[in-house]
């Protein structure tokens, strides 16, 4: 069996695989210990090859004895290369990993799924989450599909469509009139006045393997090869920790060969407080108020901040912030360059990208992917206002006196 | 003056089950927290490392992080609640 145990990432204390997340000796974070060392890799190889298209083709990986059935599933998402992208930035190989194309239209279909299944198996009959969003979408469908009922927490100022994304579920959606940092702790005190799968807290080592998933698919979507950087949009850090992770235990099985990736992390400016710790040369975070149009990211209060500042310099990359404008002018070259829409933490993605690629940090020989978490249809303000529309009387003259085209021959 | 602490489910086994605890006296964040660790036997073990809390607790003064404030040289008044979490939730 692969599966072991919860393990404490600060001192290594194991537990039982029920539903904790804080280490009862230092308050470290809970991880799921596995034991690999059965894994044939080309055994492993082809079961992966012959699995279904969604996350459980990597059941080996994730943490249950044999995969569960799921009524809503996630993952196998495009991989798609970028050359107009890659020019437009003088890079050579540049992928674009699509996450919105998950069945709530973001990467938290990974995580939720994993979540969910676990909280079933547990024995919950109630699932909730502290979320910016995405997350709560994701909670709302995959509880719907499963008949199970659910709470989902947000900010108070959250984007509308990411609000009525949420309800149309049958979901209680509760707005706190607070930061999403308040959201997060008030779910914290409730999980421990009631007996509910709070996906990111009390699940949350189960949910955050739901991640690893995004790096195998990168890997085996290039043909089980390595690429030489990815680029991934940090708000607690999980999702950029755990895909090296995955990669890590790919590289251990022996399923790929090589090194992990340079990982670079993508903030926005407006709740930099990764980049800022990064770019100080500090070990933690000091939390931020957001102040941003990301608010997908806006966590001021990252709990995997430390993992995360640790994984960027390991690996030679960096953390890196961009402005709203910055965030804006990626979401349209992403769109113009490849036709993926995507929201605001594309946005600071893609962004980032340019960024590294203006400052040199790229050798131009390299494989670069950038994952893409999130649809553009969900924060559509970000792209208000930044084209114009031609409006004309219903004539083939008005057309070409407004568009200022000459007559056609 | 008393200040109202609330402890999380975690560290409940050293406060004898208890959720919520007064401590009297104590006119800042870091006095509180002596007060308890006084009362309570391995409480200081736990949460706190080399005169600092450990990096992954958080506390909480009138539910601002004491972060934002002054840390443990944050002033509590009489009836103020403080609230001691875990800091790995959340994402």
């Amino acid at each position: 069996m692969a599966v072991e145990a919860l393990r404490c990432k600060e001192c290594g204390a194991t537990y039982a695989l029920e539903a904790r997340y804080v280490c009862d000796n230092c308050f470290g974070p809970l991880e799921v210990a596995y034991d690999f060392s059965d894994l044939d890799p080309l055994e492993t190889r082809r079961k992966i090859q012959a699995g279904p298209r969604s996350i459980w083709r990597y059941s080996d990986f994730l943490p249950f004895d044999r995969p569960p059935r799921t009524a809503l599933d996630a993952g196998t998402t495009p991989l798609v290369r970028a050359d107009r992208l890659a020019e437009r930035l003088g890079l050579r190989e540049v992928w674009v990993k699509n996450d919105a194309a998950n069945p709530t239209h973001s990467f938290k279909d990974r995580v939720v799924t994993v979540a969910l299944a676990k909280a079933l198996e547990l024995g919950f009959d109630t699932v909730a989450c502290a979320s910016t969003g995405n997350l709560a979408n994701a909670v709302a469908a995959h509880a719907a599909a499963a008949g199970v009922d659910s709470y989902v927490f947000i900010p108070a100022d959250l984007e509308e469509q990411k609000v009525l994304a949420t309800g149309v579920y049958g979901t209680r959606v509760v707005a706190v009139e607070g930061s999403y940092d308040d959201v997060n702790r008030l779910c914290m005190e409730l999980s421990a006045e009631r007996d509910w799968a709070f996906v990111n807290v009390n699940v949350r080592p189960y949910y955050s393997e739901g991640s690893k998933t995004l790096g195998y698919e990168i890997v085996e979507q290039l043909g089980f090869e390595l690429p030489d950087r990815i680029v991934v949009p940090i708000a607690s850090g999980s999702l950029f920790t755990k895909i090296a992770r995955g990669i890590e235990e790919w590289i251990e099985v022996g399923l790929v060969h090589g090194e992990v990736p340079v990982m670079n992390g993508a903030q926005a400016a407006g709740c930099a407080p990764v980049a800022t710790a990064f770019a100080e040369g500090h070990e933690i975070c000091r939390p931020v108020r957001p102040s941003t149009i990301a608010k997908s990211l806006a966590i001021g209060n990252p709990a995997d901040g430390p993992y995360a500042l640790e994984l960027a310099r390991k690996s030679g990359g960096s953390i890196d912030a961009v402005t709203d404008d910055e965030i804006r002018a990626g979401i349209r070259l992403l769109a113009e360059t490849t036709g993926i829409f995507t929201e605001t933490a594309g946005g600071v993605t893609t962004a980032t990208l340019a960024k590294l690629a203006e400052r040199g940090d790229i050798d131009p020989g390299e494989r670069v992917v950038i994952v893409i978490t999130g649809e553009g249809l969900k924060t559509l303000d970000a792209v208000r206002a930044t084209f114009e529309t031609d409006v004309i009387e219903p004539t083939v003259a008005s057309f070409e006196r407004t568009l200022g085209l000459a007559q056609a021959a | 003056m008393a200040v109202t602490v609330k402890i999380p489910t975690q560290l409940r086994n050293v406060t004898g089950g208890e959720a919520e605890t007064q401590v009297e006296d104590a006119s800042t964040v870091g006095e509180v927290l002596d007060g308890l660790y006084e009362r309570y036997d391995g409480l200081r073990e736990r949460i706190a490392e080399d005169g600092d809390l450990r990096r992954f607790v958080n506390v909480y003064v009138q539910g601002e992080d004491i972060r934002f404030l002054d840390g443990l040289d944050t002033p509590v008044e009489d009836g103020d609640e403080v609230t001691i979490l875990p800091a790995v939730a959340g994402g």
